[in-house]
């Protein structure tokens, strides 16, 4: 009795000891983007994100202080983004992995997570087989599916269209994309009249958007990449007469990025878009957040890349919290299975089964609001998960 | 070094053959310093691991640019086709390292071979096109095999076994970096004996000037076609290398991006030495990793500064320089 007492004793003390050495000792979070390259704009957005929840929220957590380790990737390098998360673990030490802007940086890095049991937060990454990689993915961002089998339900359902035109980018999110806007839109009872796929690096989509204009369907569904081509796009729109109200133009919501909104002008009006985060939505934590965000980025405006950097970060807060500071990979990602909370976004929480992000979808009209263009959100879809986990 | 020229010096080629093929110490010890990883930097061995394969790389990229003067921006396409190569068989069922490996090689250079006919066709600018159509082309049958290759999302669920079924590839990547190093090492060899052997010269021949060439009997087309296939082939190795101790393999991997990187590397290093390849590899890489750390966003400022100031200041590379130091200290 005395000897198991004592055993007791020991290692309560020892367990208090262990704790407040942790206390101490400072929470690195090793964050891969590709700060440099074609991509760097993103990583910038995203690490804007992360730098405001820190500013706003405070560095330390738990009694731990939260230390960023930032390491770049250049660009959709898997094999870079994989030796990056290894040496962060094993040299720099850190606790939680996060960041991953693109598909291949999180595919590259999701091995070390699995190997080494640490949580890593995708906070962009928007290919569905992602959190499939390692036990311990979370992801705070969306899914192309998400957003576009609901897209493609609600146009049927809700907007009463029968025939749609797919029309996408030749490369992995762009077929994503197509199929499950089509998915959604045949199940729901819709039929696709035709479907076409424009070279991902093109900015002539006259040829394309005449065979659209000769199948004449009452709506034409977009997937280009952001940049320059959600202008060239809209430009060749118009010239070829195709716009609403004739012909209802269906897209993800990059087509209507602010800045995309200021080089298409008039031509953008009534493009119908599907989104997670809308700039515009008229809600206290979203004002307060985009007027933080602007006034820290020099009057730039967050886009999906700084709501997931943020969001991911108040993950990882919330879930040190729950764990009182352990920062353990199995522990953590217990937290953050079915996390659920407000963000500036709407609400969204965390799928216990898939660990990915389930959120409210927004449909979004260009309006022209006090003569300027808005994406106002005609409809809202509460609560979508992602249809593909599960289904392959 | 009195007979250095072979042209005009007394002393017997085959000699002089041999002398450039004696071992110095210095390649000795660069070549112990390769092994300080595992002792010193352990937690550099990912790292260390990158470099052996861009190192590879390279070498495979100076036998043709550095030796036989073919000016390439394409090259990226024969890393990547091996990298695809040794990713799509493991996925398929057969995960066994080595003769994955020489597979990989093996198709990098039956590619290599097909290609060579259209390389030795053309010169100068037409060979720079021709090599980076090439390489955008392979690109863009990837992406648009996306049912084989996984597309922009990359390769899913390749299967690798230990290497000879006792090592397994561990997050340190001590089994990694002593596979690679192997692997590059015996590439190295290959390569040294092969410049260094009267086919050597000939290729060094078609490089100074091609129009002499026929002239003096030397079939000069046929040397570029098998240096241009051996090139493919090791370029083929060193993409599988990244594949299998990466086990991950994207688009990335026949980028244009890489195919540039790599002549920055040789440029750096100094092109027509293999040594150059090497150390060019290890200078861009660990300029990269120590620069990125510093200030991720711009890390490539200070990459273009270094070329620049190569470029300028020691037009043979790093390692053309400090060789002309030597010896004019031993004059």
């Amino acid at each position: 009795m005395l000897g198991r007492t004592a055993t007791v004793v020991v290692l309560g003390l020892g367990l208090a000891f262990s704790t407040a050495a942790s206390a101490q000792e400072p929470l690195k979070i090793g964050v891969i983007l590709p700060y440099s390259g074609p991509f760097a704009d993103a990583a910038n957005q995203l690490q804007a994100g992360i730098d405001l929840y820190l500013a706003t929220h405070g560095n330390e957590v738990a009694g731990r202080t939260i230390e960023i380790v930032r390491r770049d990737t250049g660009g959709p390098a898997a094999d870079v983004a994989q030796r990056l998360a290894q040496e962060l673990v094993v040299r720099d030490g850190v606790d939680i992995l996060a960041g991953f802007a693109l598909t291949p940086e999180a595919l590259g890095a999701a091995p070390v997570s699995a190997e080494a049991g640490k949580l890593m937060v995708v906070m962009n990454a928007a290919t569905s087989i992602v959190t499939e990689q390692s036990p311990y993915i979370v992801r705070t961002s969306v899914t192309i599916p998400q957003l576009n089998y609901a897209f493609g339900q609600w146009a049927h359902e809700v907007a009463g269209v029968g025939e749609a035109y797919t029309l996408v980018a030749d490369y992995g999110p762009g077929h994503d994309a197509e199929a499950a806007f089509s998915r959604g839109f045949t199940e729901a009872g819709g039929t696709v009249v035709g479907s076409d796929r424009t070279p991902v690096a093109n900015p002539d989509f006259s040829a394309f958007v005449q065979r659209v204009r000769d199948a004449n369907p009452e709506a034409v569904y977009i997937f280009v990449p952001g940049g320059a081509q959600p202008a060239a796009i809209g430009r060749a729109l118009a010239d070829r007469g195709l716009a609403p109200p004739d012909t209802a133009i269906f897209a993800q919501g990059e087509l209507t990025h602010p800045e995309a909104l200021e080089s298409m002008g008039e031509t953008a009006l009534g493009i119908i878009t599907t989104f997670h985060y809308t700039l515009e939505r008229d809600d206290p934590l979203n004002n307060e957040f985009v007027a933080a965000y602007t006034a820290a980025n020099n009057g730039r405006e967050p886009d999906l890349f700084s709501i997931g950097g943020y969001d991911g970060m108040h993950l990882i807060f919330e879930a040190l919290k729950a764990t009182d500071g352990d920062a353990s990979g199995d522990a953590l990602v217990e937290a953050a299975k079915g996390m659920s909370w407000q963000s500036p976004r709407g609400p969204m929480w965390i799928d216990p089964e898939t660990r990915d992000v389930v959120q409210t979808v927004y449909i979004r009209e260009i309006q022209d609001v006090d003569g300027e263009l808005q994406n106002v959100i005609i409809h809202e879809i509460p609560d979508v998960k992602d249809p593909l986990h599960g289904s392959n | 070094m009195s007979a250095t020229d072979p042209t005009t010096g007394t002393t017997d080629p085959k000699i002089w053959m041999r002398r450039q093929g004696r071992w110095s110490a210095f390649e000795i010890l660069a070549w112990l310093a390769a092994l300080t990883p595992f002792f010193l930097f352990p937690t550099y061995l990912p790292l260390a691991n990158q470099i052996a394969i861009a190192a590879l790389f390279a070498i495979s990229v100076d036998l043709i640019l550095g030796y036989a003067g073919i000016v390439t921006l394409g090259h990226a396409m024969f890393f990547g086709l091996g990298a695809y190569f040794a990713g799509i068989i493991s996925v398929y069922g057969w995960g066994e390292p080595i003769t994955g490996l020489l597979m990989a090689g093996a198709f990098a250079g039956l590619i290599g071979f097909i290609a060579s006919f259209l390389i030795t066709r053309v010169q100068h600018l037409a060979l720079i096109m021709v090599t980076l159509g090439l390489g955008f082309l392979t690109l863009e049958l990837a992406n648009a095999m996306s049912w084989l290759t996984g597309g922009t999302d990359g390769l899913r669920g390749m299967n690798r076994w230990p290497v000879f079924g006792q090592f397994r590839f561990d997050l340190w990547g001590y089994t990694s970096y002593t596979y690679s190093l192997i692997v590059l090492f015996i590439c190295f060899l290959l390569s040294r004996r092969l410049v260094n052997s009267s086919f050597g010269l000939a290729l060094r021949g078609v490089r100074e000037n091609v129009k002499r060439m026929p002239a003096i009997g030397s079939d000069h087309k046929w040397h570029l076609r098998k240096i241009y296939t051996i090139s493919a082939a090791i370029a083929g190795l060193a993409g599988a290398l990244m594949a299998q101790t990466t086990n991950v393999v994207t688009l990335d991997a026949l980028s244009f991006q890489r195919s540039a990187d790599v002549v920055v590397m040789l440029i750096l290093g100094g092109t027509g030495r293999l040594y150059g390849a090497i150390l060019g590899a290890f200078i861009f890489l660990m300029a990269r990793d120590q620069l990125a750390g510093v200030n991720p966003q711009y890390w490539y400022f200070g990459i273009g500064i270094l070329l620049m100031l190569v470029v300028l200041f020691m037009p043979k590379g790093i390692l053309g320089f400090l060789s002309g130091l030597v010896s004019r200290r031993g004059k």
